[in-house]
């Protein structure tokens, strides 16, 4: 685990911090100073004593190797995850050479280590087994059938909002505010469809959001309006399409698909977050098998999502894929191998070819706002007061998102380029493109934007 | 809609127009285009949206590449090791304003390391990573000590981005003409030009770049246009000549001292009496000498001084500032002038071959005597004089070095900076061990970092004695911040056995015991850091 080969960067232990205030915690944590018996084994362990404030120094353990992304216990009283000591752990283990010796695992270090892979193992094997032999099938099945009978009721009702919204006018809209659609959103969760929740609720917002409102509201009430569509004649559609459509209404799906070995690339990991959850996206990319899956992980207000990858590290590990037609959603199964440091880098495409490749990724999902792309040779280029990313060896150039414009990775972006072509690796979508990670032409590591 | 929709026709575009139009106004008030009947016409109008959507979504197309920007110049500096930069990436994670608010507990301020990591990595020459560099400049925006080293490491990249980002604009307003080269010795066309027409920060950046290689050429391009210059840039451009001051310098000064601005007039007679073989000095030496004699008519010799009883126009053209500020008496405030400026050498010879050490030591008539030393201490400063400056220091070990004296702290220190590093620590060192830490602050700050062996241990030993006198930490949290950026990394050894939790003894404050193991924690938690930082840049 100690050799050079395998370290991970800070840039990769930072990521995993769940705000700013404990990547600044940990920083400081990740010097030599503070610790003692700290160590790591070939499998995948680091642990450490953190003295802090008390007498008694904190234990802190963490398994990189863990199959769900690295686990961390820690005896100290902080409701953070991970907390600053494992991450000031992860920092001192990934910089200075010797700081963190290769060693035997200390008894209070394995006992969760063990406890928690063969918790793991059970639950594989579970698993394996079929599902548990508790669950009743004519159970299941009546609920699922009475959840649809909801969500037609839902459906239908959400129908009659949108086409009473249009008869009166869309101006109206804006004099109505917020709390209809709230309400409205209430009712779709009530009627057990999430996803027509969230899109309801993003309704809401559109109004107040600037120059350009009635376009956008259109736009989203028809996509809407189509979603609803899709779900009250589901029995018509081909397969594919039928899926797409229960996974955005909110149904939950199980990732069934057959588990593929590769070796995934970790080309981003980004969060998003509203009052109630953290949305944690992570993009792979399949070194032999050339696919791209994402993997999604939750997390109650105020946690960091469980999974948690070090982007640029590939990971021989299975994927298997959610149902759904174009569907990149996949669910990381058995690991095989801690994170390793790689010279791949994802393949990339022009700007044109990437437009075209969210446009045909349409016909498959008609809902879709972005796909994932890797852009080869781009520069990223001023045009007023925006920025584009253009062909290195044309003339034609992408605009980034307004979201993306005001991040500070468009800096970095830029900084990396200097002028010159980078590879960037982004979700191209009808917004313009969003860049997530970087490569810079020569040799050099994967640079994070996000 | 960030590129066109595909071009379907005509209507395509126009269409969706009508649709929006539509949905704005409500169906009850229009019909939307293509109603079939039978249909209502809300559904009918979300059907048509709903394909027009998709259909402009699948059909964009990109746009047309904007203006290139002109890439960056080549930064042919190697780069960095990868410890190294990981180590950078941390540093300026510690972003300041997330603080933890008063109590510092054992973890480092890595902030506070960073000067000392950009100097390190300059002196190897290294480039800064690429996309380090949004975060360095950052860091510089809101810290002007750590701008000058920012910019030199991050190179020419830097300058390239501040060009495209307004917060970074000082970047460039420290990089004469907004980064572009200045110009060498070997266009002098372009010297000229720029000393001419450029603005007035590139002009003294110019004139300090000229003067830095050429003293002599510097000055002659002062010379072309000192007469049309406003005098608050002359006095600018007359501070660049104290770079390479020179006996050539002279007549240039001389020239000045007629000058029709006071300041003016008051810093030439300042850089002349720097020149010990300048008239200048010839003049203050003369008047200086004329108001200080020995005395033998008393027991031992003693000083006695004659100040002057008038500020002729001579003196005032020679820079004296003739009208004493409130509270001080004419006439000592005149003899301070002159003795400032009088050459340190004249007072052996007036003094009856005496050293400086002997001077020093002779008593002075009638209460002169802080009035003279001070004098003396400032002309040591300003003559750069290491053996007047060890005279006036006197032994540290006595009495009246830890103050009040004839030579206040402020004072020692600037004298100290005029003697080499090895004897300053010495000297600073032995102070502290007599004296204490509560006024060693001030004379830490002008010791080459890191600390020479004897000062490091004798302010270890100095905080050891002021724990043990029972004492909190954070009375001495100033010392405690300079040692940890200070103290050479190999004393953290002797450091650990501070580091546990003392007995609580008897006449301890309560509690302080526990702070100072953290402190000393973070000392030497911090010299490691930065043994570390020190390994990492200088592995091949």
């Amino acid at each position: 685990m100690t050799q050079q080969g395998v370290r991970w960067t800070a840039d990769q232990v930072l990521a995993l911090a769940p705000d700013t205030a404990s990547r600044k915690a940990g920083s400081k944590l990740g010097a030599a100073g503070p610790w003692s018996e700290a160590g790591s084994s070939d499998e995948g362990a680091v642990w450490g004593l953190c003295r802090g404030s008390g007498s008694k120094p904190y234990r802190t353990v963490i398994d990189i190797a863990d199959s769900t992304g690295p686990a961390y216990k820690c005896s100290c009283p902080s409701r953070k995850f991970p907390c600053k000591h494992a991450l000031g752990l992860l920092l001192l283990w990934s910089g200075e050479d010797g700081a963190v010796p290769r060693g035997q695992v200390p008894d209070w270090a394995n006992e969760w280590i063990e406890g928690r892979r063969k918790r793991a193992d059970d639950k594989r094997a579970e698993g394996a087994a079929g599902s548990s032999p508790a669950a009743d099938p004519e159970a299941a099945r009546r609920r699922a059938e009475r959840r649809a009978e909801w969500i037609t009721t839902g459906a239908s009702e959400l129908e009659q909002r949108l086409t009473d919204l249009l008869r009166g006018g869309l101006a109206s809209a804006e004099q109505a505010g917020y709390g209809l659609w709230e309400e409205t959103a209430a009712r779709m969760v009530d009627a057990q469809a999430p996803g027509l929740a969230a899109r309801v609720r993003e309704l809401g917002a559109i109004p107040s959001s600037g120059p350009g409102w009635p376009v956008r509201l259109l736009e989203e009430c028809a996509l809407l309006h189509l979603l609803d569509q899709g779900w009250l004649r589901r029995a018509a559609l081909p397969e594919g399409l039928a899926a797409t459509v229960r996974s955005r209404i909110g149904l939950p799906g199980s990732a069934d698909g057959p588990p593929v070995r590769d070796r995934w690339l970790v080309l981003a990991q980004y969060d998003t977050a509203d009052s109630r959850l953290t949305t944690r996206r992570v993009w792979l990319h399949g070194a032999e098998s050339g696919r791209t899956a994402l993997l999604l992980s939750y997390g109650a207000a105020g946690r960091a999502p469980e999974l948690s990858l070090p982007v640029g590290l590939t990971l021989d590990a299975e994927v298997s894929a959610y149902p759904g037609a174009g569907q990149l959603r996949g669910a990381l199964g058995e690991r095989f191998a801690a994170p390793a440091p790689t010279g791949f880098r994802p393949p990339g495409v022009d700007v044109a070819r990437a437009v075209a490749r969210y446009g045909e990724a349409l016909r498959d999902d008609p809902w879709l706002e972005s796909r994932p792309v890797t852009l080869a040779r781009v520069v990223p280029t001023p045009d007023g007061d925006d920025w584009q990313l253009a062909d290195a060896d044309g003339e034609l150039a992408l605009p980034l998102t307004p979201a993306a414009r005001s991040r500070s990775g468009l800096w970095r972006l830029v900084a990396l380029s200097g002028g010159a072509p980078v590879t960037v690796f982004g979700e191209c979508g009808h917004r313009g493109f969003s860049p997530l990670t970087a490569w810079p032409e020569g040799p050099g590591e994967a640079v994070t934007l996000c | 809609m960030p590129s066109t929709p595909a071009p379907t026709g005509a209507p395509a575009g126009s269409h969706w127009e009508e649709l929006v139009t539509v949905a704005l106004l409500g169906t009850t008030r229009r019909t939307p285009p293509g109603v079939t009947a039978g249909r209502d016409a809300p559904t009918a109008l979300l059907d048509a949206a709903a394909m027009e959507t998709v259909r402009r979504r699948a059909g964009m197309r990109p746009g047309r590449a904007a203006a290139r920007v002109e890439p960056a110049a080549e930064d042919s500096r190697p780069a960095l090791p990868p410890a190294a930069a990981r180590r950078l990436t941390m540093l300026l994670a510690d972003r300041p304003g997330a603080g933890s608010g008063g109590r510092r507990g054992t973890a480092p301020d890595l902030m506070e390391l960073l000067p000392q990591w950009l100097a390190t990595a300059n002196r190897h020459g290294y480039a800064a990573p690429p996309q380090a560099l949004p975060a360095l400049l950052d860091a510089a925006r809101g810290r002007t000590d750590i701008r000058p080293a920012v910019l030199a490491f991050a190179g020419p990249r830097a300058l390239w981005l501040a060009r495209l980002n307004t917060d970074w604009r000082f970047a460039l307003r420290a990089a004469p003409g907004g980064g572009a080269v200045l110009p060498g010795p070997e266009e002098p066309e372009r010297i000229r030009a720029l000393w001419e027409e450029g603005l007035f920060a590139e002009r003294v950046a110019l004139l300090a770049a000229v003067r830095a290689r050429d003293a002599a050429a510097a000055r002659d391009l002062l010379a072309t246009t000192w007469a049309s210059e406003r005098a608050e840039d002359r006095l600018m451009f007359l501070d660049s000549l104290r770079t390479g001051l020179g006996a050539a310098d002279e007549p240039f000064l001389e020239g000045a001292l007629a000058d029709r601005s006071r300041n003016v007039r008051a810093t030439a007679a300042e850089l002349l009496s720097a020149l010990p073989g300048s008239a200048l000095a010839g003049r203050m030496a003369e008047r200086a000498g004329s108001c200080v004699a020995i005395d033998h008519t008393r027991g031992t010799p003693t000083i006695a001084v004659e100040a002057p009883h008038e500020c002729d126009p001579g003196m005032e053209r020679d820079g004296v500032v003739s009208k004493a500020p409130a509270g001080r008496g004419e006439r000592s405030w005149w003899l301070g002038q002159l003795v400032e400026s009088a050459p340190l050498g004249t007072w052996s010879r007036r003094l009856g071959g005496r050293t400086p050490e002997e001077i020093v030591a002779l008593p002075v008539a009638d209460d002169w005597r802080d009035e003279l030393h001070a004098a003396w201490c400032r002309a040591a400063v300003r003559q750069g004089d290491p053996s007047w400056s060890r005279a006036l220091l006197g032994t540290s070990a006595a009495p009246e070095a830890g103050g009040p004296g004839a030579v206040s702290l402020a004072e020692r220190a600037k004298l100290l900076g005029t003697l080499g590093a090895g004897e300053r620590a010495e000297w600073v060192a032995g102070f502290i061990a007599v004296h204490g830490l509560s006024e060693a602050f001030q004379l830490l700050g002008v010791c080459a970092v890191p600390w020479a062996g004897p000062l490091g241990r004798a302010v270890v030993d100095a905080l050891n004695i002021a724990r043990d006198a029972g004492s909190y930490p954070w009375s001495f949290s100033g010392v405690m911040g300079l040692a940890e950026r200070c103290l050479d990394p190999a004393e953290a050894v002797r450091l650990e056995a501070l580091t546990a939790v003392p007995d609580e003894s008897e006449n301890a404050a309560p509690g302080a015991g526990g702070y100072w193991a953290e402190s000393f924690q973070r000392l030497v938690t911090t010299l490691r850091l930065r043994a570390a930082i020190q390994t990492e840049l200088t592995e091949p």
